[in-house]
């Protein structure tokens, strides 16, 4: 625990991704296999579920610092970390763990059999035994909430260093389901036995967005173009005779979408396919929207399946007749997927096309068309490339369709998480309806933290009213909201939710009486209609 | 008619026609310390501190400015006005002010942990306390800066040993000071950034003395930066002047660095948690030890303090002033040094 601490707090404190590296390699060095094992598992988003509820935590941090609960909550929305917040409020001391972290691993979870009582006096007493940052590495690890700076490209560089491997080969062998109780970390990376784990996927090969023109890559004769669909994200394995299917999250979906897990893959060779899974219905593509309807449920009923059908856009295959056929160039790996679509004969498995474009600007013209099949924008990939690890430059690139922008006031801020803790960095936007200000977007992102600062600032100085982390301003500053799509909504005041809103551009040069109406807006969506 | 009124220009003690801090110019003023947002320019008169003095009129340029002893009695309409030890900064005090049986207190900015450096906080009693509360949230607890003195040292001779020159980001008024004041003098030459230049010299007329530091100007050799500590306000290390520095780690002297989201966003080397404000438990006990039945709570996380405080039976309220405060980089408390090296 002390080591894993100590590591936490080394990536904490460093901006560097040498340092971070460094760090890792550090407690490899240092700690037993079974606690390499939890480190890495816990570093990449492979925790176990939750052994604490955060109430517990809530009331817990009140009892021992002897303050309301209120001002716990205060606190929280400064400190933007509940895990942080209980452990700045409970008295320093100057103890340190002896415990390992995977002992601790195990003793959390037992802590999940437990009734509130006993886990309450459990935390309590492991609070005394634990120094202020340990208490809150602790206390992330209670709450399931574990994000620190470390990517997993950095533990995949780090590893590779530490068994002296390719980087690629431990990011294949880190990929599907394993967890630290059930594998050992011989097993798992320095000499796993090939075929051993059938569900296993291969790390996904990520696109850059092309922000200059595409006449930049050169001859369009080289790259093959397609539709970037608005789906999700997967890998479709069949190996043996069966069906694996894996999200981009690493996340094993094959029973939220029965139309490609159950499908008989007895007569199929062994393959893995790269493509999307996307709401499909009459021939044509749903918008996202309607997809979301299925993502969150575990066991879809008859009723969704039939108002939101799935199918998987296949693009890309990864192997083939169970070898690996990654380092293939893109035009052989996709000779191989045309034939297997073919074999396979499925009206839920289908061939993302190529679209047939001669020159640059007949793909721009179909990349303005874009919405109207519910795409992104187009996908350009270089037609010699492999298929690589990760987001690499050079080879696949999305190119997608502009957004659509509005100019909206700022109404409401909140308090930021992480790095925007104590910084009012969440803010509601709104646009007008006669003379009043509706609510149409909440938006994070797209102000560079100068900017940020300045907002917070304005913030602070022109609050109207206080509502816990969330403070009502004077409706002075103007932004540029850029958005991928807009749909009717009945939860919402203004009638209508835009998807993925963010700020474009600050415009100090408009007043609020010049931002956009609420008509302007739903133009939109009428625009949309008619494609 | 209360002794003290909160008015848009700043607190205002109608019967000595005095104003306390004011944001907005009037006549006549009482000054807390030399902070930039409790010591504004274009004020008709400035009484404070002797220190404070100094420091203002380095700051300020030519002001009307006269200064008192802590504990010196001045009656202005018969009204005793008396400057008190905040345990701030150097010259900073608490003003007292007495007319008619009804005594009021207002702290400016203060600590209550002895720093070596300035006069230690002394308690004052009172029934109407205006207090501040930039770090009012039990999360704000303090180490002892002894252990956190200690810890920057050790970094410092890491940095060192790596050939590495070590830069503090820290307030010119106030921190700066207190670091050097406080820093081993063994482990290397301690330079300072222009703006900490000028408060020194300033300081120097009050009768304060800091020997081993070094004004950092274009004839200092780079070579001697290997090794050394260099002391530099925020707006520096946001500048290019920082570049000269390089190679170099650079950390950060505050009481906002203990918060992670901070001390990630900031980016620095690293951030020590060393504050020259009182945090949860001092200003907690300076209120109880005022004394005071009314509290009015500004410069901070005013709402939650004057509501935690209400619950603990204190007649309290939050004034909102523009004082800094909640704002993490508000005591910028040099306006941007046009000689800066
Ligand atoms: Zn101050
Ligand atoms: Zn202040």
């Amino acid at each position: 625990m002390q080591a894993f601490a100590q590591l936490i707090a080394q990536i904490d404190a460093s901006s560097g991704t040498n340092a971070k590296v460094a760090a890792l390699l550090d407690y490899l060095h240092q700690s037993s296999d079974d606690d390499k094992l939890w480190c890495i598992a816990l570093l990449s988003g492979k925790r176990p579920p939750r052994p604490v509820r955060s109430s517990l935590l809530r009331e817990l941090a009140a009892q021992v610092s002897g303050i309301p609960l209120w001002l716990v909550e205060e606190s929280y929305h400064v400190v933007g970390d509940l895990a942080e917040t209980a452990a700045l409020l409970t008295p320093t001391n100057e103890e340190q763990s002896e415990l390992s972290l995977s002992e601790l691993m195990q003793e959390l979870g037992a802590l999940r059999k437990m009734d509130d009582e006993a886990a309450g006096a459990y935390i309590r007493a492991t609070w005394q035994k634990l120094s202020r940052y340990e208490r809150f590495v602790f206390n992330k690890l209670i709450t399931g909430g574990f994000r620190i700076g470390v990517s997993q490209r950095l533990m995949v560089r780090a590893l590779a260093r530490y068994l002296d491997e390719d980087p690629n080969t431990i990011a294949h062998r880190l990929m599907g389901a394993w967890s630290p109780g059930d594998v050992q970390f011989e097993d798992l990376l320095r000499n796993p036995r090939p075929n051993e784990n059938l569900s296993r996927p291969y790390p996904f090969y990520l696109a850059y967005p092309l922000e200059e023109a595409p006449d930049q890559l050169g001859e369009l004769g080289q790259w093959q173009v397609e539709y970037k669909w608005d789906g999700i994200r997967g890998q479709l394995i069949c190996r043996k005779g069966k069906l694996y299917l894996w999200s981009r999250g690493e996340e094993l979906v094959t029973e939220r979408y029965p139309e490609l897990g159950e499908l008989d893959g007895s007569a199929w060779p062994d393959v893995v396919i790269d493509g999307e899974i996307l709401a499909y219905k009459e021939g044509k593509p749903l918008p996202f929207g309607l997809l979301q309807k299925r993502i969150g449920r575990k066991k879809p009923g008859k009723k969704v399946q039939e108002e939101v059908p799935v199918v998987l856009k296949a693009y890309d295959l990864l192997e083939w007749h169970g070898e690996d056929i990654r380092h293939k160039a893109l035009r052989e790996r996709r000779k191989k997927l045309e034939i297997l679509v073919d074999q396979v004969n499925s009206s839920n498995i289908l061939l993302s096309p190529k679209l047939e474009v001669e020159t640059w600007e007949q793909a721009a013209a179909l990349r303005t068309e874009c919405r109207a099949l519910a795409a992104e924008g187009l996908m350009i990939k270089h037609l010699d490339g492999e298929y690589k690890t990760g987001r690499k430059r050079g080879e696949w690139w999305k190119w997608k369709v502009d957004p659509m922008s509005i100019d909206a006031v700022l109404i409401y801020a909140m308090r930021g998480h992480g790095r925007r803790a104590n910084l009012f960095s969440d803010y509601t936007f709104a646009v007008w309806k006669a003379s009043e200000l509706v609510p149409i977007a909440k938006a994070y992102s797209g102000l560079s933290d100068k900017e940020m600062a300045e907002v917070d600032r304005f913030v602070k100085r022109n609050t109207i009213e206080r509502f816990g982390p969330v403070r009502s301003v004077q409706p002075e500053l103007v932004f540029e909201l850029g958005f991928e799509g807009i749909a009717e909504s009945k939860r919402h005041k203004s009638g209508i939710a835009l998807r993925f809103p963010r700020m474009l551009r600050w415009r100090k040069d408009k007043a609020a009486a010049e931002a956009n109406s609420l008509e302007d807006v739903k133009a939109f969506l009428r625009a949309q209609a008619r494609t | 008619m209360p002794l003290i009124h909160f008015t848009e220009r700043g607190l205002y003690c109608p019967r000595a026609d005095v104003y306390i801090d004011p944001w907005l110019p009037v006549s006549k003023t009482l000054i807390t310390h030399a902070h930039a947002d409790h010591a504004r320019p274009r004020m008709g008169s400035y009484l404070s501190h002797h220190d404070s003095v100094a420091v203002m009129r380095q700051r300020l340029g030519d002001i009307s400015a006269e200064g008192v002893r802590y504990g010196e009695k001045k009656k202005v309409n018969g009204v005793e006005i008396t400057f008190l030890p905040a345990g701030h900064i150097p010259g900073s005090a608490q003003i007292r002010l007495a007319s008619e049986g009804e005594v009021w207190v207002i702290s400016g900015d203060y600590k209550l942990e002895n720093d070596g450096l300035c006069e230690p906080f002394e308690p004052v009693k009172c029934s109407h306390f205006v207090t501040e509360s930039t770090f009012a949230l039990p999360v704000y607890q303090w180490d002892e800066a002894g252990n956190v003195m200690a810890s920057i040292e050790r970094w410092w001779q890491q940095n060192s040993a790596e050939g590495l020159c070590t830069v503090l980001q820290c307030y010119s008024l106030g921190k700066a000071q207190r670091l050097l004041h406080a820093l081993s003098q063994e482990i290397g030459e301690i330079f300072v950034h222009g703006a900490i230049h000028n408060t020194n010299e300033a300081l120097k007329t009050a009768g304060y003395k800091f020997p081993h530091a070094q004004y950092l100007d274009a004839s200092v050799d780079g070579k001697r930066l290997r090794g050394a500590m260099v002391l530099a306000p925020p707006s520096a290390i946001g500048s290019s002047w920082l570049k000269k520095l390089k190679p170099c780690k650079v950390g950060a002297v505050s009481g906002w660095m203990s918060l992670r989201g901070t001390r990630r966003r900031k980016n620095f080397d690293r951030g020590f948690v060393l504050s020259d404000h009182a945090d949860w438990k001092g200003l907690n006990t300076a209120v109880l030890s005022s004394g005071a039945e009314h509290v009015y709570v500004t410069h901070g996380y005013s709402h939650v303090f004057a509501k935690w405080l209400r619950s603990q039976g204190y007649q309290a309220q939050a004034i909102d002033t523009a004082f800094g405060g909640e704002d993490e980089d508000a005591e910028q408390d040099e306006p941007a040094n046009p000689e800066s090296n």
